[in-house]
């Protein structure tokens, strides 16, 4: 069967195992975990889980109902119309590029964050797969470390 | 008032009106332990393996429909008690298991006898709780229950850190609980149940398919009424073996790999399932494209996750098997049950051609007509447990199962050396009636040690062990599937029966013909111990009919030439 890529929001308890209930299910029944993010709702004991996953229909279904079925989950939402959002963090040598990263970074929501010594820490934030072009494109630059921050998602 | 987190432990079992806990001390729990002592609220059976006492506790939920509560220590108590944590999790029954856990202050140490009992146990039980503060331990107790007895059944795991049962604090136990997060719906959709009743009444071939959440839901009487108002007919499974009613003209038996032809047949031939708390597990199902496919179905199931899991589903329903068959009912007022008539000609036809059967000798006795035989000496009086292999599915099939919760088993996960504890727990929970273990050679041995335990509180279990002096089901798929190799499946070296029951102070009897098996069960009942009826059976009888596994419903083996 097709599978489709899924961005699935899971609203829970924020207490200690919760994390691990989440993740658990995703490996003990076989489910992709393609990024996950996690933190505190404010002014509430609650956490909101970000999860994109991919899957037949049939297993995202299952996926849905089966974090549903855990205790501390208040509410699961299958996001379809959504803004989605992913950050990235590049750290690069300092070199005569600057400018061409500081013109890239812009192009993606972002800009150099930190200059120190022999480095330069660029960020960006913006929709994945642009995410993913940022990245494609910094390569150019030599880039030393990449941290993705994982997807997070609002229904519209 | 002011106690001991230890004292909070009793006072909650006592509030949830428990009157018998399963369990086996040791250094984590001991604190619990001397509470115990000096109460007598509920009696403690020590029985002589974790695995046993959660079983047993198990055993007790599944035969009275309370929750079952067994007690172990942390480490190696814990880990022991992962089977009987994972048999009821499969099953859906109702449990509560109380783990000591090693001081706070030693957690994430690797102390002596710590284990991450939480991290284990998560895809085992319904939910699980590690009380992290004194404070907690009520409210966390008060939840395990309401979790374990709510929705759809299962077991919850607490574990308590030593120093949080030796703190002293305030204990108010709940009266209300209400948890925000899980609220299970019982009533089902009004609209779909209307549907359903619609589609029932248009259907000419339409089958009750009964599973294990008919009986956890005590929705038996309601389904027969259901049966009988439509006349339609029914199957159960595995699970389900009671809830119509062995003389129930509309029952067609058990379907599935051991299933009988009519009950088979029917399912492959149906236009519409009605699916009354269960799951389409694989054992029932054999291959799914083939699977009722000429069917619609309603699925009513209190798990909504259950629901087009493995089946497409037309009319789903999420709700309590009573509850939903409750509305049905009115709904189908006016139904005409001669709509179906031709339908149970078809079924009766088919039943007639291949019926359960056997084939008796005088040689040698044949196990179905042990379980036949006692069925017919005590029938409805009995609760039957049984291990898993031959034997269980023998007993599944000839047996005259007429009350839900009559017949006890583990047949999500098939564990063997479940049927003793379960049966010391079904006795303890209904000590007016008869109990007896069907089991086999290889599976007594699984939990032989709780002959002392049914001795010592003097819980008279009869133990009938169908010896084969095989692994029988792993010999009958080897005889058909991997040309007669018996890999590590001979039990030709055995114990004395006889002599282990004496010895742990109960009664054996050897027995080899009708004959004696008749007075050795006249015996047993009389003398009112714990006994082992070690039953000499024909080696190579199989289980039939047989669908081989992955094969269509349909495709049954009715015979094989090695009987
Ligand atoms: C704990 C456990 N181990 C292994 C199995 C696999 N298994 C299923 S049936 C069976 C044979 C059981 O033998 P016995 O108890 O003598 O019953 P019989 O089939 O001979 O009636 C085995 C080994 C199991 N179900 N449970
Ligand atoms: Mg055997």
């Amino acid at each position: 069967m097709q599978k489709v890529r899924r961005v699935i929001s899971v609203i829970v308890m924020n207490e200690s195992s919760v994390l691990a209930r989440v993740t658990s299910l995703f490996a003990g029944r076989g489910y992709n975990i393609d990024s996950l993010t996690v933190a505190p709702i404010p002014d509430s004991e609650l956490s909101h889980i970000t999860i994109v996953t991919k899957g037949s229909p049939k297993v995202i279904e299952q996926i849905i109902k089966q974090l549903h079925k855990l205790i501390p989950t208040l509410k699961v939402i299958e996001h379809e119309e959504m803004v989605e959002k992913e950050m990235v963090l590049i750290k690069f040598p300092i070199g005569e590029n600057l400018s061409n990263i500081q013109a890239l970074c812009s192009a993606y929501n972002g800009g150099i964050v930190n200059v120190g010594v022999d480095m330069v820490i660029a960020m960006a934030s913006d929709e994945p797969n642009r995410i993913r072009h940022f990245i494609e494109a910094a390569h150019r630059y030599n880039p030393c470390e990449v941290v993705r921050g994982g997807v997070v998602a609002i229904e519209r | 008032m002011q106690m001991s987190g230890a004292q909070m432990v009793c006072e909650a079992l006592i509030a949830e009106d428990v009157k018998t806990v399963f369990g086996y001390p040791g250094g984590a729990i001991m604190n619990v332990y001397d509470e115990i002592y000096k109460q007598n609220a509920f009696e403690h059976i020590l029985n002589r393996h974790e695995q046993a006492a959660v079983h047993a506790a198990d055993g007790y939920a599944r035969s009275t429909g309370k929750v079952g509560v067994a007690m172990v220590t942390s480490g190696p108590g814990f880990t022991n008690a992962v089977t009987g944590l994972a048999t009821a999790y499969m099953d859906s029954i109702p449990m509560v298991v109380i783990s000591g856990q090693v001081p706070l202050s030693l957690i994430g140490t690797d102390g002596f006898q710590e284990i991450d009992a939480v991290g284990i146990s998560r895809p085992c039980t319904k939910h699980n709780y590690l009380v992290k503060s004194l404070a907690d331990l009520p409210g966390i107790l008060k939840e395990a229950f309401y979790i374990a007895r709510s929705g759809r059944p299962g077991p919850v795991l607490v574990d308590i850190p030593k120093d949080i049962t030796a703190e002293m604090g305030e204990f108010v136990y709940p009266k209300e609980i209400s948890i925000p997060t899980y609220k299970p719906n019982y009533k089902g959709n009004d609209r779909q149940i209307k549907k359903a009743a619609e589609a029932i009444k248009r259907a000419k071939k339409p089958l009750l398919y009964i599973g294990g959440g008919a009986v956890l839901s005590n929705a038996s009487d309601l389904v027969r009424e259901l049966a009988e108002k439509t006349q339609i007919p029914a199957v159960e499974t595995l699970m389900a073996r009671g809830v119509m009613g062995a003389k129930n003209p509309l029952l067609l038996g058990m379907l599935g790999m051991h299933g009988n032809y009519a009950s088979n047949m029917a399912m492959s031939e149906t236009d519409l399932v009605i699916s009354l708390g269960a799951r389409f597990d694989d054992r029932v199902t054999g291959k799914l494209s083939e699977f009722a496919k000429y069917a619609d179905v309603i699925h009513v199931d209190i798990d909504p996750a259950n629901i087009g899991k493995l089946v497409d589903v037309d009319y789903p329903i999420v709700g309590d098997i009573g509850t939903v068959v409750e509305k049905l009912l009115p709904a189908l007022d006016g139904v005409n049950t001669d709509n179906y008539r031709a339908w149970r000609e078809i079924l009766n036809r088919y039943d007639e051609l291949h019926p359960q059967s056997y084939q008796d000798s005088d040689e040698v006795l044949k196990p179905q007509w042990v379980i036949e035989r006692v069925g017919e000496l005590l029938g409805e009086d009995a609760i039957i447990t049984s291990d898993v292999g031959q034997h269980q599915m023998w007993a599944a099939q000839h047996y005259p199962f007429d009350r839900p919760r009559q017949w006890i088993n583990s047949g999500g996960l098939g564990t063997m050396g479940f049927g003793f504890p379960a049966a010391l727990g079904a006795k303890r929970g209904n000590p007016d009636k008869t109990v007896i273990n069907i089991t086999g050679d290889g599976s007594i041995l699984m939990n032989v040690q709780e002959l002392v335990t049914a001795s010592e509180y003097k819980i008279p279990v009869i133990n009938i062990i169908l010896n084969n002096h095989f692994l029988g089901m792993v010999r009958q798929w080897q005889t058909f599937f991997y040309d007669k190799r018996y890999s590590e499946t001979d039990l030709s070296f055995q114990p004395s029966f006889k002599a282990l029951a004496e010895a742990c102070g109960g009664i054996g009897y050897d027995v080899t013909t009708k004959e004696e098996f008749d007075a050795a069960l006249k015996d047993a009942i009389e003398q009112n111990k714990v006994c082992f009826m070690n039953v000499a059976i024909n080696r190579l009888e199989n289980v039939l009919p047989m669908v081989p596994s992955g094969g269509a419903l349909y495709n049954m083996l009715l015979e094989h030439k090695d009987q």
